[in-house]
């Protein structure tokens, strides 16, 4: 059943009459997802695609139509708020795809995410996540996909399609594949997701695609020693960022030379992750790991 | 975004977080005169020129002066501005300085440091104190970690009493100080969550003669995320601390970081770009830019974004490296081919493009005229514009 999202998912989309929110709601429609709801204060009464009905609270989309998975595409200015009446829904799935949002509001968000166990977050500032020929939920392109078994986690959405596009190119379809985003401060990290990833019996191996910044992918080596059980491949981005420069991703910055590429390398390397050489060789490295 | 000390102070002063006083000059005069006005209300004559950069180590380069007097203080400015500091912060390459700050000078007892920042493992601002002021604080976490005293605050309560308490024992504060440090770091834990910091630091903390905790630096960083909650911060913005370039591009919302090599390179997505940039590097080429066009860029970004690179005197090869998702390969291949025709198009041009509309955007640059190599991959695509630069394997 892969992880997080399959056939039976039933989506909210949060910002569904916007043109970033209405765009994507159809893509996922159109790929396949049951899009039950949209939320957007103001509108209910309304009708997405003649088909979805629209309500004004969270709250009233889940009592009517029993959505457990939501996406929003709301604004950066009221998106933690848009996070928050999800969990206080009691939303199991929440993905944020919005970027720009405040880490102070973030920082907020993570301590209400802390004193619950019903929602995760997945997000923000990612692409999404993705059951190929299931479910689509975000903005990656679907028809790139191909369903199989090996699972793809990310901080970088288009080196995620990257990865992807190889591996489809090889004839290797994906289990899901879940964009944890480039923020310093997000909902589910790398090991969250790696821990789904090796209970799932539909997951034969994992490609985990790190960038610069933090020290996410050295915790993620920690488990990966320990605990997981399946093949991994690796990929750090940013070996040649100059220090102290944020690279597009509010979270990615090599700051008091902590968080560089290198030693996150070595961290996966030494938990056993063989690392593809580039960025080119991420397919061709999760396939030598399955012969 | 970074501001410089005396707007950090400024903004200290707003709060009520203790700090000397003083002035900010942008030439000799109003230097001459801020330190004039400073010793009548002091009573001292001892005053300090501060270089005005956005990089520390200022002090170890000749960027700040203790001086007797006024006109020892135009002298000591008059030798600072217009000069270029280089410290270990600034690059080899410098900064100028054009701003200066005047400020009293005040007989310390000790130096502390104290800094805030959103700690990413525990996801909550954490409060970073230490015995070592002065001095550079990773060398301390490095070969004496024991000396940082750290406290993190849960956002839902804020700073609480015990954990001024435990900073300041550990700081082996007296009860004066103990006091006058809490009123410090209290207030500025609420201006950090009230202004969006994402970093700071105050190097040197200092205790007075008379036991008092005061400011003696301010560096503040704010999260770039929150400026549509802060309006005023555009008014604290230096333009000369800021390539031009990165300006320009981030005015058309492009992210764009100057690098020091030869390679052009136009991406969409930041992991992508990065990667691109590493790529590049394997195959034994130097890219000259980090550009992430974004995903939802117009065809007037995308030629803006090529426009940029195309001026660049440096770039001596271009590779346009795209994984099309919401960006659409074809509002790229217009782009580009846009920005060629009216700029003209003198260095060699890999484009590799995949996912959405990628037969459109193929179409569109073999009908355009202009001598563009396609490549399939990013590894082709990469190896192919090293060895047409002439720096490939």
């Amino acid at each position: 059943m892969a992880i997080m999202v399959d056939k039976d998912t039933r989506l909210l989309i949060q910002g569904i009459t916007g043109s970033t929110g209405s765009f994507h709601a159809k893509g996922c429609k159109d790929y396949g997802t049951r899009l039950v709801a949209g939320v957007t204060p103001g509108r209910e009464g309304q009708k997405f695609e003649g088909s979805v009905p629209i309500f004004n609270t969270v709250e009233k989309a889940v009592a009517e139509t029993g959505c457990n998975a939501t996406c929003i595409f709301v604004p950066p200015p009221f998106a933690a708020d848009a996070i928050l009446e999800a969990i206080d829904a009691g939303i199991e799935l929440i993905i944020a795809i919005t970027e720009g949002i405040p880490v102070m509001d973030m920082v907020k968000v993570r301590r209400v995410l802390g004193a619950q166990q019903k929602s995760r977050l997945v997000g923000p500032n990612c692409p999404g996540v993705i059951t190929p020929g299931a479910c689509k939920i975000g903005i990656m392109p679907g028809h790139i996909h191909k369903p199989g078994d090996i699972g793809v986690v990310s901080r970088s959405g288009t080196l995620t399609y990257e990865a992807v596009g190889q591996l489809t190119a090889l004839g290797i379809g994906q289990s899901t594949c879940v964009g944890i985003g480039g923020d310093p401060v997000n909902g589910t990290d790398f090991i969250d997701v790696l821990k789904l990833f090796n209970e799932d019996p539909e997951t034969r191996g994992v490609i985990m695609i790190g960038e610069i910044g933090g020290n996410a992918e050295e915790s993620a080596a920690d488990y990966i020693k320990e605990h997981f059980t399946k093949p991994v491949a690796g990929f750090i981005a940013g070996r040649t960022a100059p220090p102290g420069k944020r690279m597009g991703h509010a979270g990615a910055i090599i700051s008091g030379g902590k968080g560089t590429a290198d030693a996150k390398m070595a961290a996966l390397e030494a938990a056993g992750v063989k690392m593809a050489p580039t960025p080119s060789d991420m397919g061709t490295t999760m396939q030598s790991l399955l012969a | 975004m970074n501001i410089h000390e005396y707007q950090g102070k400024e903004l200290y002063r707003k709060y009520g977080i203790s700090c000397p006083d003083g002035i900010a000059a942008f030439s000799v005069e109003e230097a001459e005169a801020a330190a004039s006005k400073l010793i009548g209300q002091t009573g001292s004559e001892v005053v300090v020129v501060k270089a005005q950069i956005h990089a520390g180590g200022r002090g170890k380069a000749g960027g700040v002066k203790v001086v007797k007097g006024a006109s020892a203080a135009r002298d000591a400015a008059q030798a600072m501005l217009g000069t270029t500091l280089v410290t270990h912060q600034t690059g080899p390459e410098g900064k100028k300085v054009e701003r200066l700050y005047v400020e009293q000078g005040l007989g310390i007892q000790s130096e502390l440091y104290l800094a805030l920042v959103v700690d990413r493992d525990t996801r909550r601002i954490a409060i970073m104190a230490s015995t070592e002021g002065g001095v550079d604080i990773e060398e301390v976490a490095e070969h004496s970690p024991e000396k940082i005293f750290r406290v993190f605050l849960d956002p839902a309560v804020g700073l609480q009493s015990y954990q001024v308490r435990q900073l300041g024992f550990g700081l082996k504060l007296n009860k004066a100080q103990l006091k006058s440090f809490g009123v410090l770091v209290s207030k500025l834990a609420e201006l950090f969550e009230k202004e969006d910091c994402s970093l700071a630091e105050i190097n040197p903390l200092i205790i007075t003669e008379d036991d008092q905790v005061m400011a003696l630096d301010a560096k503040l960083n704010f999260d770039d995320n929150a400026i549509f909650r802060h309006p005023a911060w555009n008014e604290l913005r230096d333009p000369s601390e800021e390539a031009e370039t990165e300006t320009e591009a981030k005015a058309a919302g492009l992210s764009y970081i100057q690098l020091d090599g030869n390679i052009g390179c136009l991406v969409n997505g930041a992991g992508l770009a990065m990667a691109t940039m590493d790529i590049i590097k394997h195959f034994g080429g130097e890219p000259a830019n980090f550009l992430d066009v974004g995903g939802g860029a117009s065809q007037e970004a995308v030629t803006k974004a090529f426009k940029i690179i195309l001026k660049s005197d440096t770039v001596r090869g271009i590779f346009v490296n795209i994984f099309g998702g919401i960006m659409k390969c074809d509002i790229i291949a217009n782009g580009v081919v846009a920005a060629s025709k009216e700029l003209g198009l003198t260095v060699p041009l890999v484009v590799r493009l995949a996912g959405t509309n990628v037969e459109e955007g193929r179409a569109i640059l073999e009908h355009s005229g202009l001598a563009i190599h396609p490549a399939s991959t990013m590894a082709e695509g990469a190896a192919y514009i090293c060895r047409l630069v002439g720096e490939g394997k």
